[in-house]
């Protein structure tokens, strides 16, 4: 059988899954919902931001939460040259561990920085909100360079 | 830390997000292994082809190039009749999401004369009430500009009037 | 604690694209070559457990179809991981110390070609928190390389040697799909294909199978010479959000390596699988292993990566190098999630 006899075919996967929150990711769902970021205290005292159900370390049940501001500090990050769909921007942009300004943890996102030279580790970056909100952690459509003008 | 979460001032009045929507969507093109090709080819052009075995003589049907009683490779092809046996067949009453047909509707396991694994399909052109196990059934193809290599090519199986086949010869493949 | 030991190990030949066969096809002359290596046939095994991810097959329970290619009848002991082989044969080792089976057959394989393994890998994320943004495997990669290249654990230099050594020891595996490599300093003129990782900085995609015989006690010295025995092996895990962790070390990986005993006497060789070159200088760190140590010598998973197969592979090639007498004492390590979240240490010795 030569190469262009094997068959093949397209099959697209599609599943249309929801799934329920606990107390704690429900607070940091609606409160993004409300133009609000918050963190959840650990048993050690670190405030972890996105926040969880339970502590990482000692599993037990969390529930103290903090407001936290919409400014944070870029961690890491790396440049995506080439969005893939459904991620935040479809132009490029930076990933980055953002820890939010009141956080000892980082949380993931895009920040729509331009270029890549305008990305530094230690840099400020702010919260854009999307337009349109509904409880989920694209309410955050991304992060800005603090100070920067339009990208 | 236990007691309920106290949600700050500004989100006590608003409603609470119960749940995410987190839909995937995952794109894949297949191929379909020398196997399922040759096979799917052969349906193509309104021939029933099955692999044989060289361990335990059985011929594989739809064939995926191994006999999975002996975990070998299986290549000789077996040319089978476009006919046979419904081995078993079931009734459907529930309509499921995605599918055009009216209820009920008969989906059957065929074993085409000189297989030993089925095909599964629909029996038509008989009252669904009448079709038994053992009922002698031929395939009835698209016309010949709607062949492709899937088994769609197969619309239905329906019966042959020849007598049915004694259970004795069809029981090792229920 | 019952002595188990590597008997057989057989893999395919990786390539980009597995065209002309299916898995089942795929994976049967591995699953032949080990068995008919061992001297075994299915019905001598007493417990077989594969590790596969239906996710690239894009269908539930897809590994099903695989046990056309053992000859699961009459009926055997089975099991599935939906992981990297190598906790298929961590299974396995644990059903070999319960004392209910003496003989295990593992195996893995991996056919990224059909999907788009980037987004495939996203699935397994937080689903609140990342999966909605689907951040691919290559980004969440570098996001750890610039921590680790930030915090003095490695450089962008030390990371292309990294990739030349690996491809370069390649050339002498048959199984590998990238051989061969430009100089260091040729390497890192090339772009960034993810800042900071260029494109020898990350592992190839790829179709690929192996399979491996474990036996216990005499019945292994029955069925190989040399056998390759298991005398530690742990696995440990990490928190699953990315900003709780530490990106420029390998806590997991230090732990699981304490409790397989890797310090316990000098190691010859070391087969990491370690997908990203950054990632290779954590692991040896974790591991303590000094100079000395031959690391990857079969080229690694930066010469053929395919995915659910490359860490049971990375045990198949350190026990191969004890059974070929080129070596007496080596550490095998797997990962999975992003970011070496999740891994798997095994240290292995050749007969006293």
């Amino acid at each position: 059988m030569t190469d262009a006899e094997i068959l093949s075919a397209p099959l697209v996967l599609e599943y249309p899954f929801s799934r329920t929150v606990g107390p704690v990711q429900s607070a940091f769902l609606t409160g993004l919902r409300e133009g609000l970021v918050l963190g959840v205290r650990a048993e050690d005292g670190r405030v972890l931001c996105p926040p969880v159900e339970y502590d990482p370390v000692t599993s037990g049940e969390l529930t103290e939460l903090v407001e936290l501001g919409d400014a944070g500090t870029v961690t890491t990050w790396s440049w995506e040259p080439d969005p893939r769909p459904n991620q935040p921007l479809d132009h490029p942009f930076a990933w980055a561990l953002v820890r939010m300004d009141g956080a000892d943890t980082a949380l993931l996102h895009a920040v729509d920085a331009g270029s890549p030279e305008a990305m530094a580790t230690g840099m400020q970056v702010r919260v854009r909100w999307a337009g349109e909100r509904v409880g989920a952690i694209t309410d955050i459509a991304c992060f800005e360079p603090v100070g920067a003008g339009p990208a | 830390m236990s007691g309920p979460v106290v949600l700050p001032e500004a989100l006590r009045d608003v409603e609470a997000v119960r749940s995410i929507r987190a839909p995937a969507r995952l794109e894949y093109r297949f191929t379909a292994g020398e196997a399922t090709s040759r096979f799917l080819r052969g349906i193509a052009s309104k021939r029933i082809l099955g692999e044989r075995c060289p361990v335990c003589g059985k011929v594989m049907l739809p064939p995926r190039g191994s006999c999975p009683t002996d975990g070998v490779p299986t290549s000789e092809q077996v040319e089978l009749a476009d006919r046979g046996i419904v081995t078993t067949f079931c009734v459907v009453n529930v309509k499921f999401s995605g599918s055009a047909m009216e209820l009920p509707y008969v989906c059957a396991s065929v074993l085409p004369d000189g297989a030993d694994m089925g095909l599964f399909g629909l029996v038509q052109e008989i009252p669904f009430d009448q079709i038994r196990m053992g009922m002698r059934v031929e395939a009835v193809w698209v016309d010949d500009d709607e062949l492709r290599p899937n088994l769609a090519s197969i619309k239905w199986w329906r019966p042959t009037g020849e007598p049915d086949a004694p259970y004795e010869s069809y029981r090792e493949h229920v | 604690m019952r002595d188990v030991a590597v008997v057989a190990f057989a893999q395919s030949h990786h390539v980009r694209r597995e065209q002309r066969r299916n898995e089942v096809e795929m994976l049967m002359p591995v699953l032949h070559q080990v068995k008919t290596d061992a001297g075994l046939d299915q019905s001598q095994i007493d417990f077989t457990c594969s590790g596969s991810t239906d996710y690239l097959a894009g269908a539930a329970f897809s590994f099903v179809m695989t046990l056309d290619g053992v000859g699961a009848s009459p009926p055997i002991s089975e099991s599935h991981v939906e992981m990297d082989g190598a906790w298929a044969l961590y299974e396995a080792w644990v059903k070999i110390q319960s004392g209910a089976a003496d003989t295990a057959l593992v195996y893995s394989y991996g056919k990224a070609s059909p999907g788009s393994l980037r987004d495939v890998l996203s699935r397994q994320l937080d689903p609140y928190y990342l999966a909605p943004l689907w951040p691919d495997s290559l980004a969440l990669a570098a996001i750890q390389a610039r921590a680790c290249i930030e915090a003095g654990v490695t450089s962008v230099a030390e990371m292309a040697e990294i990739a030349a050594r690996c491809r370069r020891s390649a050339t002498a595996n048959p199984f590998a799909q990238l051989q061969g490599s430009d100089d260091p300093d040729v390497l890192l003129k090339e772009p960034e294909i993810a800042s900071p990782l260029r494109r020898h900085d990350c592992p190839p995609v790829g179709d690929g199978a192996a399979a491996m015989i474990l036996a216990a006690g005499d019945r292994a010295r029955e069925l190989a010479d040399r056998p390759a025995w298991i005398r530690g092996i742990d696995h440990r895990i990490e928190a699953h959000a990315l900003g709780v962790r530490d990106l420029t070390s390998s806590p997991s990986t230090r732990l699981a390596g304490e409790r397989a005993g890797v310090g316990d006497a000098p190691v010859d060789v070391a087969e990491l699988h370690a997908p990203f070159t950054h990632q290779e200088v954590l692991l040896r760190d974790a591991l303590g292993l000094r100079d000395g140590v031959a690391l990857n010598p079969s080229g690694g998973p930066l010469a053929a990566n395919p995915i659910m197969a490359a860490g049971l592979i990375r045990i198949g090639e350190a026990a191969g190098r004890i059974r070929r007498g080129e070596a007496q004492r080596a550490v095998a390590h797997a990962t999975s999630g992003p970011c070496l979240q999740q891994n798997l240490v095994c240290v292995l010795e050749g007969s006293a």
